[in-house]
């Protein structure tokens, strides 16, 4: 059963059709997998994402990193395809291949030339199902996972303080926990826990294929339906429904002090709503006050502070829309000179103050949407770029005419729309900032002299 | 949003823009992908592949010469000036040309690097003539005014001081220095606190009138733009440059072996390097040589270092070894971070899998499938975006391997046989390495 629907690309909706276009194909395999075809024939390459719709925030208490460690072990085998065989055979092609986690899916790809593609389709919807997991392959895999908390976490004072203020900000959902997982959870991670997550999640009506490349909807549906249509439908899985944030009702602080510092760093963050929850056209408008706040050379957080006043050498803000569950609006910056990062920290509470009290001009505004608008365009001009967009937009509540129409409704936000929603969502008084200082009794950096 | 990833993003693609040309195979018949050489009246000559899926032109381009440029005592200058170009040219101040850039929906970029400061711009294909007239404007009367300059130079200097007590960083100048003593190479480009005070508008309009120039340009285009179109905007944007650039001379050199740099400090985990001879893009042996890191360490998930050290021990996150090609130095270097209390025993392990290879070279399957990767990879890892299009195609240009180089080099790896491999592997990696340790000392070793 195929319901084939075929819609107008996204930014054709908003600016002159391209010549050549093709349409993006959408439609689902009878055991419940969606299928998003990006057709892009510029170059004979294709990629295929598959994302599922599980990650960190879906983890069992107290197993935090398992959605991670079975992203990493989806690649030691299956009982047909030996652990090395669907590397090996990504390698012969010379094609590229990655995987990544996030709170909210976990998604696996491939790019490689499109004769490829059936091959790859083939391994992919075979390791959906038949993964063979012994401690053999756990248990080294597992240090690696350790290994990589210790090269992108413990070994980086950024990183440390960024999972801090996120288990501050967050007060009950999951969005608290890492990605990556906490040290001594995941240091008990095991088989079983691994297995248990595989085979409630790892299903094709809990998956979305997405395809951008060289190839149209009829040869992916072709493909499709041979591989992952012949893995049966999975149970039904509940609504994702999470802990859910409490109203949050004070300011709080996160202090990281590390030898390895010395110029400091200030980053301040709220509860947002996110594109799947939001009234029609907050989200966007989200969008559009961390563009003219702090989006590049020509926000305001760059004018003011880095170019007007002189007093941080970077700042900026950005929205996390993209999230299943209400995510988060960020400022952040850094000093210069001989300020001092209260100074910085003062500048950009008063930019947002600026902000909720007068709004954003109506110049502003048209030059903000041209560059969200534009930014998409640009998109486009990556395969892998294109598939992530979708998926990421798709696993988290988000339709492909939801992105077709986004750039309408991006247009059609007022800039009242801009300030209510700076008013609504950045209130200080239920924040959490983040200070990174240099720590002057050095301890550990004494070691190095 | 925090992602994680199984292999760290771009570990197992090359590092330097140099590196671009490693990777290049047989390119996939496919008329879409036609290079065209466009040369105009005056002898501006650029890389054009037309495109109009997408209503975007991407311009690449770079002028030989980048921050080995740099006067003695005044290091830092070429990419100073690279953060400059956008902040006001001819009667525009900074205010007037980044509006107009904004308005005109463009994206423009200059990046100072060892051998070249490379430019680039991204424009929506309706709006690239105003586009092209702030590219040129950037590119020949560029302000250098003494409130911007200050700025960008300010935040300059706070990220050298933001990263004066990360081992890291401190890791990286030390093992410059190490390799390359006093040659340019173990330059930081981004220069010292010291050497940008001294700097002044007129130092960097000297030093663009010396980098600037016809004689020492490459460009590339990808896009929505017709070879005629082009001719005329290549002539507008760079016709007023002058003929020959005036550049000093740089020697070749070669990185410094048989050494060890300990970097001490208490930290999670330890950071591993080594240096190895490597082989100019020029040589002869250079795709025997790529092969062998290829599968020494070079392509990540089969790589016998992948396999040894991550996939069967789990000792690391991230292992691989790369070919370092410069214009006048080249390497092999192997790079990876581990547990303290593993440290030596990973290195013990990466030097014995390097003996391995220069003792007995690799197999016939190895390198068949080494081959394979590498031709099958060209269109994957060089042609996926417009962007990656220009890139790759200013690289062939720089190095003047000809417009059919991507069809030959196929030939040229097709070529390589075990021999070849086993023989280069033991002139390159019998030598001593240098070897970096970042981090703790290493345990069950003297110091």
């Amino acid at each position: 059963m195929v319901a084939l629907q075929t819609l107008m690309t996204f930014e054709a909706a908003a600016v002159e059709a391209p010549r050549g276009e093709s349409e993006i194909g959408n439609f689902l395999l009878s055991n419940g997998m969606e299928v998003v075809v990006i057709p892009d024939h510029r170059a004979p390459t294709v990629t295929q994402m598959v994302f599922y719709k599980a990650g960190n925030a879906d983890e069992p208490p107290g197993k935090s990193g398992i959605a991670h460690f079975l992203e990493h072990l989806m690649f030691k085998g299956t009982s047909k395809h030996p652990a090395g065989e669907f590397d090996a055979k990504v390698a012969e092609i010379g094609g590229e291949e990655n995987a990544f986690t996030s709170s909210d899916y976990t998604a696996y790809y491939q790019t490689v030339t499109p004769d490829a593609l059936g091959t790859m389709m083939e391994f992919e919807a075979d390791r959906m199902r038949h993964l063979v997991l012994t401690d053999a392959v756990i248990v080294p895999e597992r240090d690696v996972i350790l290994q990589e908390r210790r090269l992108r976490v413990e070994d980086n004072p950024e990183g440390l303080l960024e999972e801090e203020t996120q288990a501050t900000l967050y007060q009950n959902h999951p969005y608290r926990i890492p990605v990556i997982g906490w040290m001594h959870e995941m240091e008990q991670l095991n088989r079983r826990d691994a297995v248990a997550f595989y085979d409630r999640y790892y299903a094709p009506n809990n998956a979305i294929l997405v395809v951008a490349g060289d190839v149209d909807a009829g040869t992916v549906w072709w493909l499709a339906d041979k591989t992952y249509g012949a893995i049966p439908r999975g149970p039904d899985l509940p609504q994702r429904v999470r802990p859910q944030e409490p109203v949050q009702n004070t300011k709080r602080t996160v202090v990281l002090t590390d030898p390895r510092v010395t110029v400091p760093s200030f980053e301040k963050s709220w509860v947002a709503p996110c594109y799947r929850i939001t009234e029609p056209g907050e989200a966007e408008a989200l969008d559009l006050l961390a563009e003219i706040l702090g989006g590049g050379t020509r926000s305001r957080i760059n004018q003011e502070l880095v170019v007007k006043q002189g007093i941080a050498s970077w700042g900026g803000a950005y929205f996390q829309g993209r999230s299943l569950d209400p995510s988060s609006f960020t400022i952040y910056g850094s000093p210069r000179g001989e300020a001092t990062i209260e100074a910085v920290e003062d500048a950009l509470d008063a930019e947002v103050r600026k902000i909720i009290e007068t709004g954003v001009t109506d110049v502003e505004l048209e030059k903000g949407k041209n560059r969200l608008v534009r930014s998409m365009i640009f998109a486009r001009d990556s395969q892998t770029g294109m598939a992530s967009i979708y998926g990421k937009a798709l696993a988290t509540g988000s339709t492909v005419y939801d992105l077709e129409a986004w750039p309408l409704r991006v247009r059609a936000v007022t800039a009242a729309q801009v300030q209510a929603v700076a008013r609504r969502y950045l209130n200080p008084d239920r924040s959490v900032a983040g200070y990174l200082l240099p720590r002057e009794s050095a301890t550990s950096g004494d070691k190095s002299r | 949003m925090t992602m994680f990833n199984r292999l760290p993003i771009g570990a197992a693609k090359p590092l330097l823009v140099a590196l671009v040309l490693l990777g290049l195979a047989a390119m996939p018949a496919r008329a879409a992908m036609t290079i065209q050489e466009v040369r105009t009246s005056s002898g501006i000559k650029a890389w054009l592949v037309e495109d109009y899926s997408i209503p975007i032109v991407t311009v690449r381009f770079a002028f030989r010469g980048g921050s080995t440029q740099d006067p003695s005592g005044k290091e830092g200058l070429a990419n100073l000036m690279a953060g400059l170009f956008d902040e006001g040219a001819g009667d525009l101040d900074r205010e007037a040309f980044q509006e107009r850039l904004d308005d005109a929906g463009a994206e423009m970029r200059f990046d100072a690097g060892r051998d070249a400061v490379y430019g680039s711009m991204r424009v929506l294909a309706d709006q690239k003539d105003v586009a092209f007239d702030l590219l040129r404007l950037a590119i020949e009367q560029p302000r250098f005014d003494q409130g911007p300059m200050d700025r960008i130079r300010a935040q300059i200097v706070s990220g050298i001081t933001a990263e004066a007590k990360d081992p890291e960083a401190v890791a990286k100048i030390a093992w410059g220095k190490a390799l390359y003593g006093e040659h340019p190479y173990s330059r930081q480009d981004e220069g010292t606190e010291q050497t940008l005070a001294t700097a002044k508008p007129s130092d960097l309009k000297e030093l663009r009138k010396r980098l600037f120039a016809r004689g020492n340009l490459t460009i590339a285009v990808a896009g929505a733009i017709d070879a005629g179109a082009l001719k005329r905007d290549l002539d507008r944007i760079f016709g007023g440059l002058p003929a020959e650039p005036s550049l000093v001379p740089v020697a070749e050199t070669a990185p410094k072996l048989a050494q060890e740099v300990r970097i001490p400090y208490d930290l999670p985990q330890t950071g591993l390097r080594l240096a190895y001879a490597g082989v100019s893009d020029k040589d002869p042996r250079f795709f025997a040589a790529y092969l062998m890191n290829h599968i020494l360490g070079g392509e990540a998930f089969t790589s016998r270092l992948w396999n040894e050290v991550r996939e069967k021990r789990g000792l690391a996150y991230h292992i691989g070894s790369t070919l370092v090609n410069n214009d006048h130095a080249s390497a092999l270097v192997i790079g990876t971070g581990t547990r303290p209390d593993r440290a030596a025993e990973t290195l013990s392990l990466v030097r014995a899998e390097v003996r391995r290879m220069a003792e007995e070279g690799v197999s016939e399957e190895e390198l068949e499938a080494a081959k394979k990767n590498v031709i099958g990879g060209y269109a994957v890892d060089h042609l996926n975006s417009s962007s990656a299009i220009a890139n790759t195609l200013v690289a062939i240009q720089m190095e003047d391997l000809g417009i059919d180089y991507i069809e030959r080099r196929k030939q040229l790896i097709q070529a390589v046989t075990v021999e070849d491999v086993r023989s280069v592997a033991k002139q390159l990696l019998s030598a001593d390495p240098a070897v970096m340790i970042v981090g703790a000392p290493l345990e069950g070793r003297k110091g």
